[in-house]
């Protein structure tokens, strides 16, 4: 017993510090993970070089950590379901993280569904927030307690049905979308909010990004397949979640149109559907050249067999890039460009 | 109290008997629930579970052209080239290039994968006509697992007409048996019925027919759907060419191996449990060669040999509370010391290995100690009597008659180090990983965690890898116990 524990100890101490690193290492985003992976596993496949390392991490961890420094205990890539923000990329540059080159690799779409037996149904934005914001304005211009429980007391067109939307929690990248897609746009189309807006910025921040704790809103966690177990039980909810996994469950749940536009995979790429975002791979350029097969693996992964469309990427639910954007993914990731801050928020 | 010894009150003892039965009735119901729950548990995984332990494969004639498989290296072979060749050779009237390519999405992107292995073995074969299985993609193997709808086929009874105008095709006859939506298969073609009118009924081509022939009984069948083609991820082109690869009995069914030999991957077919299994192994031996040794030897000293004063009182304490601390604390713990600190890999079951032990070294402390202290004085005592060092009293005395109830807290401990994601998180374990570990500081992950990430994907077939996963979890858990169950029955002694 006494020599095992002398062994464990005796590696436990020398083991490190990390040897060089011959494995490509990223980070970041669970909604480009499943994206990621696919490429990953392909070109480990193909190229004959180690398979990369994906890390779930959510797109804070991940940049957090991408940002953490330079150097082969750092990883070399990050995913990111939204872009990278100005006091990120300071945080970066503070650490020794000076050249990051940005790779906008597609889209993912938001989108609300309910059950295939659920009576069918049209939204607007501003009905959505109508819906699920803590406080709307009332006829003065008040604000007020949400008191809608009927989708029918917000307009009579829709049903009289209870308004039960699952949707994820705060801590979720896609609730931070949500908000932004759907709950500010609604809310920037109700007139006093407008006013609001102009008024006092951050009060009106406060308004859109406060969703209801009355029941109407249910925090149905993390995980979207969850959510969509919990739709296709109760026909009466309405569920909020990637667009990947309404294609995957289309047998069973069924898209509702936000105004006028319904969320299908044409819609999403072309932008007509608004509620989808940019999703974003960041490179460490520093690492290329150090770590072997970064060039070979991005290239891969802007390659039109991939990211093109008819690619691999496109059959696991990614919403490929338009022809322009495309070509520019492409360049930025031959040409290695470095992001500036410049544009950044 | 009184009432009960002076009058033999009849009434009162009834009702102490009536409140007995209630209890008891209580307590058995408490149980029943709590099987019920588990059943139920158990049950609903295993059914979900179930259809991921097997795999369709499509059995095909495979020319294994020499110019594609070079001789001297045949594993760089394009098999893939051979395998759809192959696959497309069994639909000669499908030529547009969409078309095809509809079609060989029907094959796992791993599909030459056994056909690659078997050659290597075999490289005699190479020149020649073999036959192989090859392993359908998870759409196609979700269909014929009756996952996607319910397909019923229903032979034709009656006489049709089948005439042709444009792209469309007008049946008349005995409509009876038709509704829309489904497909007639006939004449060497498929064709879905569009609408069904006064006498006649529209449809529109799948796959065309070769001859416009009347229709007999016999001669021709329906495919009817509990699922439209909108609503399901197989197109009705793909399922007609499943179909017909069925109906030739070129579609076989075995047990998925691969679910246990490969690595982890995201074509749900293809992933596997291996990587995940050797990841926890290697954990776990790192957790155990540290825990095991370091936690008895912590809960001898503090049981029979450490003063009893205020410091050892604080020790106590703390361990105790250490049993009770959120394990992701230990995860961040192991990234601030063993990562940034001491400079070891991310992701290594080393580092894993490390956090899991201090996660279960308080439960290995307090299930020895509690051991010791159930083993009698007296025995110690005697060997004292008899001139025994207090040491030798201790290892050659107490210790022995410890084990059992040692050994169950240690795997008490390992059972709950093998369930543990949340400390994992924090050290890179939650991560994709393809290639199987095969040292202590290779990335690696292991299998709670990678139940985590599979539940998290979109595709439908990876719900019922998860539940899999659980399955295989819950047997290793399973055995574990019944290990600990059986080393406490053979190591136990009674006074």
């Amino acid at each position: 017993m006494k020599k095992v524990l002398l062994a464990v100890s005796a590696l436990a101490l020398f083991a490190g510090p990390a040897l060089a690193r011959d494995q490509i290492r990223i980070v970041g985003s669970s909604t480009v993970y499943p994206f990621t992976t696919t490429v990953a596993e392909n070109f480990g496949k193909t190229s004959g070089m180690k398979t990369p390392v994906v890390e779930s991490t959510g797109t804070g961890g991940g940049l957090k950590l991408f940002c953490s420094g330079a150097g082969e205990d750092t990883p070399d890539m990050t995913n990111a379901s939204r872009r990278i923000k100005k006091s990120e990329f300071e945080d970066c540059a503070k650490n020794g993280v000076s050249e990051i080159v940005e790779i906008k690799v597609g889209f993912d779409g938001l989108s609300i569904a309910a059950s295939k037996e659920a009576a069918p149904m049209k939204l607007t934005k501003e009905q959505i927030f109508l819906a699920l914001a803590k406080q709307i304005p009332d006829k003065d211009g008040k604000l007020i307690d949400n008191p809608n429980k009927l989708w029918s007391d917000i307009d009579a067109s829709l049903p009289k049905q209870k308004i039960e939307v699952l949707g994820p929690p705060p801590t979720s990248g896609t609730r931070d979308s949500f908000a932004e897609l759907a709950m500010e746009p609604g809310a920037a189309k109700i007139k006093p909010l407008a006013d609001l807006k102009k008024a006092d910025v951050k009060a009106y921040d406060a308004v859109w990004k406060s969703m209801r704790e009355d029941g109407a809103f249910v925090e149905a966690g993390e995980n979207d397949n969850l959510i969509v177990q919990k739709l296709q039980a109760n026909p009466a909810a309405v569920g909020i979640f990637g667009f990947s996994f309404l294609e995957e469950n289309s047998s069973t749940i069924k898209d509702v149109e936000i105004d006028g536009v319904a969320a299908t995979y044409e819609t999403i790429a072309s932008g007509d559907y608004k509620m989808s975002r940019p999703l974003y791979v960041y490179v460490k350029k520093q690492h290329v050249g150090v770590v072997p097969g970064i060039a070979e693996f991005v290239a891969e992964y802007v390659s039109e067999k991939a990211l093109g469309e008819d690619g691999y990427l496109g059959a696991k639910g990614l919403i490929t890039l338009p022809g322009a954007d495309a070509e520019k993914s492409r360049a930025d990731a031959t040409a290695m460009a470095v992001l500036t801050i410049d544009g950044l928020k | 109290m009184t009432d009960t010894f002076d009058k033999g009150n009849a009434a009162f003892i009834a009702k102490r008997y009536s409140s007995e039965r209630r209890f008891r009735a209580y307590g058995a119901a408490a149980l029943a629930i709590s099987v019920l729950f588990l059943v139920y548990l158990i049950a609903d995984i295993g059914i979900r579970a179930w259809p991921s332990f097997f795999e369709h494969r499509a059995v095909l004639e495979v020319n294994l052209d020499a110019s594609k498989i070079p001789a001297g290296n045949v594993q760089t072979g394009d098999f893939e080239g051979v395998v759809r060749t192959a696959f497309r050779g069994g639909f000669p009237g499908i030529t547009a290039r969409s078309d095809l390519k509809s079609l060989t999405s029907l094959l796992s992107a791993g599909a030459a994968d056994d056909l690659r292995q078997q050659t290597v073995a075999n490289p005699a074969s190479i020149g020649t006509t073999v036959k192989a299985g090859v392993l359908l993609a998870d759409d196609a193997d979700l269909y014929l697992k009756g996952m996607l709808t319910d397909t019923v086929k229903t032979p034709g009874k009656t006489n049709l007409q089948l005439a042709q105008s444009g792209d469309e095709f007008i049946l008349t006859g005995d409509l009876s048996q038709l509704a829309a939506g489904q497909i007639v298969r006939a004449n060497g073609g498929a064709l879905r019925i569009a609408s069904i009118e006064a006498g006649l009924a529209r449809a529109e081509a799948v796959m065309p027919p070769v001859t416009l022939n009347t229709l007999a009984p016999g001669t021709w069948d329906i495919l009817s759907f509990s699922h439209a083609e909108a609503d399901r991820r197989i197109d009705d082109r793909q399922v007609v060419w499943l179909e017909s690869l069925r109906d030739k009995g070129a579609i076989e069914k075995h047990f998925a191996w691969r679910f246990f030999t490969n690595g982890d991957s995201r074509e749900p077919e293809l992933a596997g449990l291996r990587g995940a299994i050797a990841g926890s192994l290697l954990t776990l031996i790192v957790t155990l060669s540290l825990s095991v040794p370091l936690g008895i030897a912590a809960a001898v000293y503090l049981e029979e040999f450490a003063p009893k004063n205020k410091w050892t009182e604080i020790i106590e304490v703390n361990i105790n509370n250490l049993a009770a601390v959120p394990s992701i604390i230990f995860g961040l713990l192991g990234l601030a010391v063993f990562i940034n600190f001491m400079g070891l890999p991310r992701s290594a079951p080393l580092v894993g290995g490390l956090v899991l032990a201090l996660l279960v070294l308080p439960t290995i402390i307090i299930a020895s100690r509690a051991a010791m202290k159930a083993v009698p004085p007296s025995i110690k005592e005697a060997a004292l009597g008899v001139g025994a060092s207090h040491q030798q009293a201790v290892f050659h005395h107490v210790l022995p008659l410890a084990v059992p109830g040692i050994l169950t807290g240690t795997i008490l401990g390992v059972a709950r180090a093998l369930g543990e994601t949340a400390p994992l998180l924090m050290i890179g374990m939650v991560a994709f990983i393809v290639d199987v570990p095969k040292g202590f500081t290779e990335a690696a992950t292991v299998l709670p965690v990678q139940i985590f990430l599979w539940s998290d994907l979109p595709e439908v077939a990876f719900q019922s890898r998860t539940a899999a996963a659980i399955i295989v979890l819950l047997g290793i858990l399973f055995c574990l116990n019944a290990v600990a169950i059986y080393m406490r029955k053979r190591f136990e002694r009674r006074w």
